[in-house]
């Protein structure tokens, strides 16, 4: 039961992982710059979700908040920072990224406070039901089938639509898409809001799981989510899928076999640095070197 | 001059080290390296236990800089495997996988690390002297590299791999002397931190000292070895200087960051040079 125990937190953990670090693979895909300050939006998205939840006293309309407010954000740092840099070295986009995540990060400590922010009621994260006998609260239940849905949507809506399919087109071949008429700056603002808006939505989750936000929770995130999408192969949204569950399994399986001699971080990272020796280019990326 | 300016001098004069060495890999050669805390931290951790066992000032000096060039070394073998963003990830899990074994092993301190290591002998003022001479040996070498035949094979290197193997540039080898060499300076900056703080622990060694070196390396125009020394000196004096805006300082250091990037991105070098348009991709 312990090793079940393990696979479903492991999962859980999966699942999160995949929400953060989705929007970083389509941002990714579509510009090569890695975008670091999502985990800046990621915590926007938990503090909006808690603060609306906790002033309008319902947690749904939390997360509404923090869907229609994170896209813009991510939007806003698309339009105002990453355009200007598009022609430099990828080096220098990305410490532009990492100076933003600094400053918002502390301009979350500054305006919510070092304690961090909690919900005044939230039963979920205590409440649990039970699964063909696998304990499960509320809150781990939510995870599991909103990552689910989200992950369904976004196949249907990159397939089935016409705006979804221009948007695969540009990432994978971007004058060609131009010559067949789709606007690329239109594209990219769509791949930067949706992007956004599933941090958003995950970190609202983040913080219904713990029940608690503070300015640090888009540390974790700013270096996991790295990990997971080169993982995945950069840019491929199943690879993503893959890579979070397989990391997520993999530290809770290795922080207790191996855990004396190396810590959860150290652990994901060792397990990225072998896949990558053996298969470069990650689990599903296209071979380049 | 009071303790506190030497101890300022003494840390502006190891980053000088860490950031021109750091631009040696990623500026001059084009691998981006995250994981230059690591090769700092395994310098500073040999130096350290060589220094607490044999009290021999040169030979701790030099199992710091061999260490963490072995380490570079292997890390450049597995830059030959991964390319640009995969191998900017790849050093991130160097660093993390670095911090995190120190931090379980018994015989490195773990997380209180090796404290009481003996004193160089040279006294405060003998051992930033020290330092700053090491600075200036790694400046002046950083600028011998770039000029020679050696620097024109890293540049070709980082422009186009292939290209340069049509030109009879071994990119293997280059990529692994660029390796061996930068991280030979950075763990040898880490035996002077060793020396000079007589006390070292992980976290001097973490992800954001590498995110705050390549900083240095970007602010100061990536491959221009005086513009990353004057970024290394300007970004470990800065915080300095914000101290009467202490609850304030990281927000101000990271809007400073985004607003400098976004108004010279080619960094220091281009506003001195206008060398911008060399910069672009």
């Amino acid at each position: 039961m312990f090793y079940v125990d393990l696979a479903v937190s492991g999962v859980v953990f999966g699942c999160m992982y995949a929400l953060m670090a989705v929007g970083l693979t389509l941002v990714y895909g579509l510009l090569r710059i890695l975008h670091i300050a999502h985990a800046a939006v990621f915590a926007l998205g938990a503090y909006v979700t808690v603060l609306v939840a906790n002033v309008s006293g319902s947690i749904l309309l939390g997360f509404v908040a923090a869907i229609a407010v994170t896209p813009l954000c991510g939007i806003a740092i698309y339009r105002i920072l990453y355009q200007p840099l598009l022609h430099y070295r990828p080096d220098v986009p990305m410490i532009a990224s990492i100076g933003l995540l600094v400053f918002m990060q502390d301009g979350f400590r500054i305006l919510f406070g070092e304690q961090g922010v909690t919900f005044v009621k939230n039963p979920l994260a205590i409440e649990s039901v039970d699964v063909a006998g696998i304990t499960l609260t509320f809150a781990q239940l939510a995870v599991l089938v909103v990552t689910l849905l989200i992950f369904v949507a976004l196949h249907l809506f990159t397939t089935r639509t016409r705006i979804g399919v221009a948007w695969r087109a540009t990432v994978s071949n971007p004058s060609m898409a131009a010559s067949f008429g789709v606007d690329a700056i239109r594209v990219r603002y769509l791949n930067f809001g949706i992007g956004s808006a599933l941090a958003g939505v995950a970190g609202g989750l983040i913080a219904l799981l713990n029940n608690f936000v503070d300015p640090t929770i888009g540390y974790v995130v700013s270096y996991k989510a790295l990990a997971i999408i080169v993982l995945g192969g950069l840019g491929s949204v199943r690879g993503t899928l893959v890579a979070s569950l397989f990391l997520a399994l993999v530290e809770s399986y290795g922080t207790i076999f191996i855990g004396s001699y190396l810590n959860r971080d150290a652990i994901a990272f060792l397990a990225l640095i072998l896949v990558l020796m053996a298969r470069p280019q990650g689990f599903t990326g296209v071979r380049t070197a | 001059m009071s303790a506190y300016t030497i101890s300022l001098l003494s840390i502006v004069g190891i980053n000088v080290m860490l950031a021109v060495s750091l631009n040696i890999i990623s500026g001059f050669c084009g691998q981006i390296s995250l994981g230059h805390g690591a090769f700092y931290g395994a310098g500073a951790y040999s130096a350290a236990l060589v220094a607490v066992t044999t009290r021999n000032l040169p030979l701790a000096l030099i199992a710091g800089a061999l260490v963490g060039s072995m380490l570079g070394l292997i890390v450049g073998f597995a830059s030959l495997r991964v390319r640009s963003d995969f191998l900017a990830v790849t050093t991130i899990g160097i660093n993390f996988l670095f911090t995190g074994f120190v931090r379980k092993q018994g015989w490195l301190g773990g997380e209180m690390g090796i404290s009481s290591i003996p004193p160089s002998g040279l006294g405060g003022t003998g051992n930033m002297v020290m330092i700053e001479l090491f600075a200036a040996g790694t400046i002046a070498f950083s600028l011998y590299v770039n000029a020679s035949w050696m620097g024109f094979a890293f540049r070709a290197v980082a422009e186009d791999e292939d290209a340069a193997a049509t030109l009879a540039v071994n990119a293997v080898s280059y990529k692994l002397v660029a390796f061996a060499l930068g991280t030979a300076f950075a763990g040898l900056a880490g035996a002077l931190y060793a020396y000079f703080t007589q006390f070292i622990n992980v976290d001097a060694f973490d992800f954001i000292t590498s995110v705050m070196l390549m900083a240095m390396v970007v602010i100061g125009g990536i491959g221009s070895t005086f513009g990353v020394a004057i970024a290394a000196v300007a970004l470990t004096l800065l915080p300095e200087t914000f101290r009467f805006i202490n609850e304030y300082r990281l927000l101000v250091f990271g809007g400073l960051l985004v607003l400098f990037i976004s108004l010279a991105p080619g960094g220091l070098a281009s506003l001195f040079h206008g060398t911008r348009a060399r910069l672009r991709r």
